[in-house]
């Protein structure tokens, strides 16, 4: 590849770590050029992930958020650095596990959390749910649940926005399981070939479900080892550094608006519970799960704020803010009325019903 | 007028909506260079340009998720699925993806787009070349469906599902892709969820679609010449689907056939027979039959493909016992 911008520190840095473990060093990347409102702003949408997945979880134990429910509790960094560098027109196509990239495009609480709960006041007016969280509005273009068909849909609205000149991009973002899936490979080779202004974001979060990642993928990386097949840079980011986050995707971004094609960025990061609903995440070594909590996204924030000089009461209001948020979120999707019942039988089609017969 | 072959009018079709509209955009292996494997688009990179024509690796997945990201981001995407067998591996695009969106989203996503495929038997391929799938899609909710049996049809059915602002499934019989019938000067537009009469007639009601169509007009020509006079249908689109058209005729004629290419179970004739059932049961003089390939895949030899694939002789043979007991 040519043109190519030298990549930024952290990127590199976790190249050096073992696949399944966090970084040694947690105070690394501080010097990274993030300017300070941007930070800020950051550790607010990681506050509001967290707390918001928190009382998802709450909410789905107390029998309120019926079927499942995927959490991004110990990832929210990822979503939290791309959606912050994307342009406000960039398209994001989310997975089942999408809340926190819902969020992270400036989606209120109150739709979301209404959805998840099956109300009127609903995102989707309660026929979506968890899994498929959208808001064209924002740029939230779907949120998909069946593995692999979301990273060639992005390609088709990269396709237009290059065909439209419009500058716009999309960004994909899905998990290690789904590098192992045909249309991952499908997608990546099209978009390849096409140039296509989109950004693949693999989470690989070291298990796809109940299996470890490294059990069924034939390479170490399941996405970065991939990328040459699709003449593309490998590039393996520390997931739960926001600021690495942010940077690739300002890098990523850049790269696709001005022509340079797509990238695939493994972000490596880990989900503090389990798959999804209760899952008590057993399959999980001894140790794992504690040497991640050691390597949280939030408070690795919080710590370099603060060594930054970003003053603990400034940080402590955020998180009160958030909790507030947090709380009346939950009051107006309780209260909110469930779906009128016609309402199951619209919009199945262009005209706004579901009508196959005259 | 013009006299165009099918697979030319599916090309005319197409440019008459390019010509129009900017946003059609046309996707497909072999599309645009080699106009197509069965010759379905050519002409049309010339005219229209390698931005709007293009050549995708085989790859149905990334054909489709590309009309569909496409679609919902502002232009008007047609796909080619080369033979219809081959939406068995991109069919999460079509039936989970494009199908049901709109619905997940409470109407905030839009999919203007068409897949035309080439679809149905009697071309000797063997089965995995020759289905006819249309009841695949039929099943599934958020999909329109048709099929044209005329060079005319084509373009006008072709305009429009690339109007439409739903996933539109045009299937295209590979058995028609020669034929040869006039096509009006200036612009065919139809209307989807209309069915045709191709011919009237008193005695009996024979629906067919696609290449069924010409077999059942062969056959209500050897029947009148057997003394019944039978009225054939076009059905053209399955969803939606133009009851009116049928239930009205079934009125008239008292008995109801349906011609059908798919094999047996769960043919869109099943589906027309239970509404007829239900609400033209007083009108019937006779059980309805369904002419159907038997439930098997379709065999290569061509002796015994035309064994099995309803034939105007076995089409006549059937209404005439049946409107005999
Ligand atoms: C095609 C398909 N196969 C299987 C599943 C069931 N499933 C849901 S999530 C999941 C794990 C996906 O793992 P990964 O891509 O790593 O994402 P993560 O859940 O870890 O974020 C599986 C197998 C599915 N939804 N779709
Ligand atoms: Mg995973």
């Amino acid at each position: 590849m040519t043109g190519r911008m030298s990549l930024p520190l952290a990127t590199h840095a976790y190249g050096d770590h073992p696949p399944t473990m966090p970084p040694a060093d947690p105070a690394r990347g501080d010097a990274a050029a993030v300017d300070p409102a941007t930070r800020l702003a950051m550790y607010r949408m990681l506050q509001r992930t967290r707390q918001f997945e928190k009382r998802a979880y709450d909410l789905f134990m107390r029998r309120l958020v019926k079927g499942t429910t995927h959490l991004s509790l110990g990832m929210e960094a990822v979503a939290t650095g791309f959606g912050t560098a994307m342009r406000a027109d960039d398209y994001t196509f989310a997975t089942y596990r999408g809340h926190a990239h819902t969020l992270a495009r400036g989606v209120p609480m109150t739709p979301i959390l209404a959805e998840l709960l099956g109300r009127a006041n609903g995102l989707l007016g309660g026929k979506g749910g968890s899994m498929h969280l959208t808001s064209v509005a924002h740029g939230v273009m779907g949120s998909y649940a069946i593995i692999g068909a979301h990273l060639t849909i992005a390609n088709g609205a990269a396709w237009s926005a290059q065909y439209r000149g419009s500058g716009q991009v999309a960004v994909c973002f899905f998990g290690d399981g789904t590098t192992n899936i045909g249309a991952f490979h499908e997608a990546l080779n099209y978009a390849s070939i096409f140039r296509l202004p989109v950004v693949f974001v693999c989470e690989n979060n070291l298990y796809m479900e109940y299996t470890a990642i490294g059990d069924v993928t034939a390479v170490p990386r399941p996405a970065a080892d991939r990328a040459a097949a699709y003449r593309l840079e490998p590039q393996v980011i520390d997931g739960n550094d926001a600021d690495a986050c942010y940077l690739a995707a300002l890098d990523a971004l850049e790269r696709a608006r001005s022509g340079g094609g797509p990238s695939l960025v493994e972000a490596v990061t880990y989900r503090h519970g389990g798959h999804s609903r209760a899952d008590p995440g057993k399959y999980r070594p001894p140790g794992e799960i504690e040497a991640w909590l050691g390597y949280d996204p939030v408070t690795l924030y919080r710590d370099r704020l603060l060594r930054l000089g970003v003053e603990d009461a400034v940080l402590g209001g955020v998180e009160r803010e958030v909790a507030a948020e947090v709380e009346q979120a939950t009051r107006e999707a309780i209260d909110g009325p469930l779906p009128s019942p016609d309402s199951a039988l619209t919009q199945l089609w262009a005209d706004g019903g579901s009508q196959w017969r005259n | 007028m013009a006299e165009l072959t099918y697979r030319a009018a599916v090309a005319h079709g197409i440019a008459q909506e390019m010509a129009r509209d900017e946003r059609v955009v046309l996707v497909g292996e072999d599309v645009a260079g080699a106009g197509g494997v069965f010759k379905t688009t050519v002409g049309l990179l010339d005219r229209f340009g390698p931005n709007r024509v293009i050549d995708t690796p085989i790859a149905e997945q990334a054909i489709l998720g590309a009309a569909m990201g496409a679609a919902m981001t502002g232009l008007r995407p047609v796909a080619e699925i080369m033979f219809s067998d081959f939406f068995a591996v991109c069919w999460d695009l079509v039936a989970n993806e494009m199908a049901k969106t709109r619905y997940m989203t409470d109407g905030q996503v839009s999919l203007p787009l068409v897949v035309k495929t080439g679809n149905g038997g009697g071309l000797r391929f063997g089965a995995q070349h020759s289905q006819s799938v249309e009841n695949w899609a039929m099943a599934v909710p958020g999909l329109k469906v048709v099929t044209p049996s005329t060079p005319r049809d084509v373009v006008g059915l072709m305009a429009a599902a690339v109007r439409c602002d739903d996933p539109v499934l045009f299937f295209e019989h590979k058995g028609l892709y020669a034929m040869k019938g006039e096509v009006p000067d200036g612009e065919v537009v139809d209307e989807l969820g209309t069915a045709v009469v191709r011919r009237t007639g008193a005695d009996a009601t024979i629906l067919a679609l696609g290449l069924m169509v010409p077999r059942a007009l062969a056959a209500a020509d050897e029947l009148a010449a057997r003394g019944i006079d039978a009225e054939v249908i076009d059905v053209r689109s399955l969803v939606p689907l133009d009851t009116r058209t049928i239930l009205a005729s079934v009125a008239k004629t008292g008995h109801l056939f349906t011609v059908e290419e798919n094999p047996r179970l769960l043919g869109w004739g099943a589906e027309i027979a239970s509404i007829v059932a239900d609400e033209g049961f007083w009108t019937l003089d006779g059980p309805i039959q369904r002419i159907t390939t038997p439930h098997i895949p379709l065999p290569a030899a061509d002796s015994l493909e035309d064994l099995v694939l309803p034939s105007a002789d076995r089409i006549a043979a059937t209404v005439e016992k049946s409107l005999q007991t």
